[in-house]
């Protein structure tokens, strides 16, 4: 009977990863293939990347792998004989693999200063590839409701404002659905909306993940959270978006500043940059990436418009 | 269990002959059972090892113990206790609806149903030990956590994600776990003791409840131990029903958190050798040293009922 009571506990843990790495596997081809075929036709009109051959591994960042990843595909399509492994992990996980030397790409939405010892950040050196925004959104049940102050929100997320009567919308509870405490998406938006007030932790619901956080406040009546631009392009009739301060969420306010709910992502190397890294960085800040790619995944080019507005002029 | 012959031993010849050299089998699956344990040792003493990084940083085991989680604020605090109480409530409801459901399921299998029917309900169950915990956490999110909150909304359900959503959906992932640890123990009884109670007069429903039930209470409690552990390290299911607040259990209506899915939630967005880190490992310490305590509680229900 002691051998039928450990078979039967380690059979099933093989099945719960197997079904978990399948899951992530799915949605991250998902995620490449979607992201692939409106850049693919463009790569023509811009000048071929510097190849290196080799194979090179980016980690991190879950907010920032839809874009790295495109990009990666492009890259190899342009460059035979390179391989460009982009993986998810969370940007805590894409810090420590960097900084540990396991992968030569760390994928993060918040600096490393913030997250690492001074003296490992200290041997990172920064790549600011682009500028991701996050759009508050709300259950389709919550009507009347299009825009909220920054100062609308703070006290939602505080739990000061508890009824959507209070700002505009029907009597209905507002049900407040966070990320965790780690993620970068909470930090960015405590940082930049709350000015690092503590959301309402005890009344809250947490789900760990855009695809997670759109399925619970599509079907959790007077809800509202916060998500990337991408995950928000994708479920267009499951969530409504809000404006913030009455500047629309898109990437044209995103890209000239005015929408403020936005931040830096940010691609670390261990030490200065080699051979196919090196190259595929440079490609990051490409026009091919910055100018086209970008918008189309609903990021903001960070290579200032100084520099693009002369490459888009001179182009025709 | 079929004994063994003496007239099925002619094979010492080949034993005799293999010892001189090199005994492959032998080095061979001693090799797995060796690689195995320093596993298993290696593990332990990871876990450990980090578990207790946090002590190193000035925070106490007073403060470990407390209910206050605020690990980025700026004077961090790493109290989880509310996570061991989640995880405990959400594993003991989970075994109150099961555990009924699988003795009831295994007397079933062992005493009432006729060949056919074990012939379908025991494969069922085996399909049931295989579906992964994301697709009952899915089922979860999408029919259980509605339902609850449309049909149940007078009860407290307002938002479905709930201590009870979890439970439920824990108690059908080890619905087939406890039941087939279930039915070995009363498989296991001698077929006597249900005829002579059956002759002495007794109906069925006596007879499972004063002959059957206590001879195989050992192995019953076995199955239920089990089922707890099972459900004490089940993190995927349950984190997507659960709701994830940071709140001591209050109610089986409310969102709560467990140890399992707060470490889920963290674990990729810290780095490594940060205190909010060391404190996920020692939520998985703690786990470890639950489910190392399951897993005690059971050889000593084994070692009495053997005596």
């Amino acid at each position: 009977m002691e051998d039928e009571i450990t078979m039967t506990t380690m059979t099933r843990r093989p099945a719960t990863i197997a079904g978990g790495l399948l899951l992530v596997a799915s949605l991250a081809t998902g995620g490449a293939a979607l992201a692939q075929s409106p850049a693919a036709s463009m790569t023509a009109n811009y000048p071929a990347p510097t190849c290196v051959a080799g194979t090179i591994t980016a980690v991190g960042s879950t907010a920032l792998q839809p874009l790295v990843d495109a990009a990666g595909v492009q890259y190899a399509a342009a460059c035979p004989g390179s391989t460009i492994n982009v993986q998810g992990g969370g940007s805590g996980t894409g810090l420590t693999q960097v900084s540990s030397g396991a992968v030569q790409i760390g994928n993060s939405d918040v600096t490393a200063e913030s997250k690492l010892p001074a003296d490992a950040a200290a041997k990172l050196v920064d790549h600011q590839v682009a500028k991701q925004g996050w759009i508050m959104v709300t259950s389709p049940d919550v009507t009347g409701v299009t825009n909220l102050t920054t100062e609308q929100a703070t006290a939602i997320w505080t739990g000061a404002t508890t009824n959507w009567k209070d700002v505009g919308g029907p009597d209905e509870p507002i049900v407040l659905i966070l990320r965790p405490e780690s993620s970068g998406t909470r930090a960015t938006f405590k940082k930049l909306i709350l000015g690092g007030a503590d959301e309402a932790t005890g009344q809250a619901l947490t789900e760990d993940s855009n695809g997670a956080v759109v399925k619970a406040v599509g079907q959790t009546p007077g809800s509202t959270s916060v998500i990337g631009f991408a995950y928000y392009q994708q479920n267009l009739g499951t969530v409504t978006g809000l404006a913030l301060d009455g500047v629309e969420a898109n990437v044209a306010n995103m890209t000239d500043g005015s929408y403020k709910l936005s931040a830096i992502g940010h691609m670390y190397t261990n030490g200065e940059a080699t051979d196919l890294t090196a190259a595929f960085l440079d490609y990051m800040v490409s026009p091919a990436i910055q100018d086209e790619l970008i918008p189309s995944l609903f990021y903001a080019p960070v290579v200032g418009a100084p520099m693009a507005s002369p490459a888009a002029s001179t182009a025709p | 269990m079929t004994a063994i012959s003496p007239s099925a031993t002619p094979t010492p010849i080949t034993l005799t002959g293999s010892r001189s050299r090199l005994d492959l089998p032998r080095t061979v699956t001693f090799v797995a059972a060796l690689s195995m344990v320093a596993l298993l040792f290696l593990v332990l003493g990871f876990i450990t090892w980090n578990g207790i990084q946090l002590f190193t940083k000035g925070v106490g085991v007073g403060e470990i113990l407390s209910d206050t989680w605020k690990p980025s604020s700026s004077t961090p605090r790493y109290g989880i206790l509310d996570f061991i109480a989640g995880t405990i409530a959400v594993t003991a409801v989970a075994i109150l609806m099961a555990a009924p459901i699988a003795i009831g399921l295994a007397l079933f299998l062992a005493e009432v149903a006729p060949a056919w029917a074990r012939r379908i309900v025991q494969p069922a169950l085996e399909v049931f030990v295989g579906v992964p915990s994301v697709v009952w956490g899915w089922l979860g999110i999408t029919i259980l956590v509605p339902f609850l909150r449309d049909h149940f909304r007078n009860l407290g359900f307002t938002l479905g994600f709930s201590w009870f959503a979890g439970s439920l959906v824990l108690a059908i992932m080890i619905l087939p776990t406890v039941t087939a640890v279930a039915f070995d123990a009363f498989r296991v009884l001698p077929r006597d003791y249900t005829t002579a109670s059956l002759a002495l007069g007794s109906t069925r429903w006596q007879t499972f409840r004063n002959v059957l039930i206590p001879s195989a209470r050992a192995g019953l409690l076995t199955a239920i131990v089990l089922g707890l552990a099972r459900a004490a390290g089940e993190a995927l299911a349950v984190q997507m029903v659960i709701g994830n607040r940071t709140s001591f259990p209050s109610s089986p209506a409310a969102p709560m958190s467990t140890l399992t899915s707060q470490i889920t939630l963290d674990m990729g967005n810290t780095v490594f050798g940060e205190p909010w880190n060391d404190a996920l490992w020692t939520m998985a310490l703690v786990l470890l040293l639950l489910s190392l305590g399951f897993v005690l509680v059971i050889r000593i229900l084994n070692a009495r009922a053997s005596r």
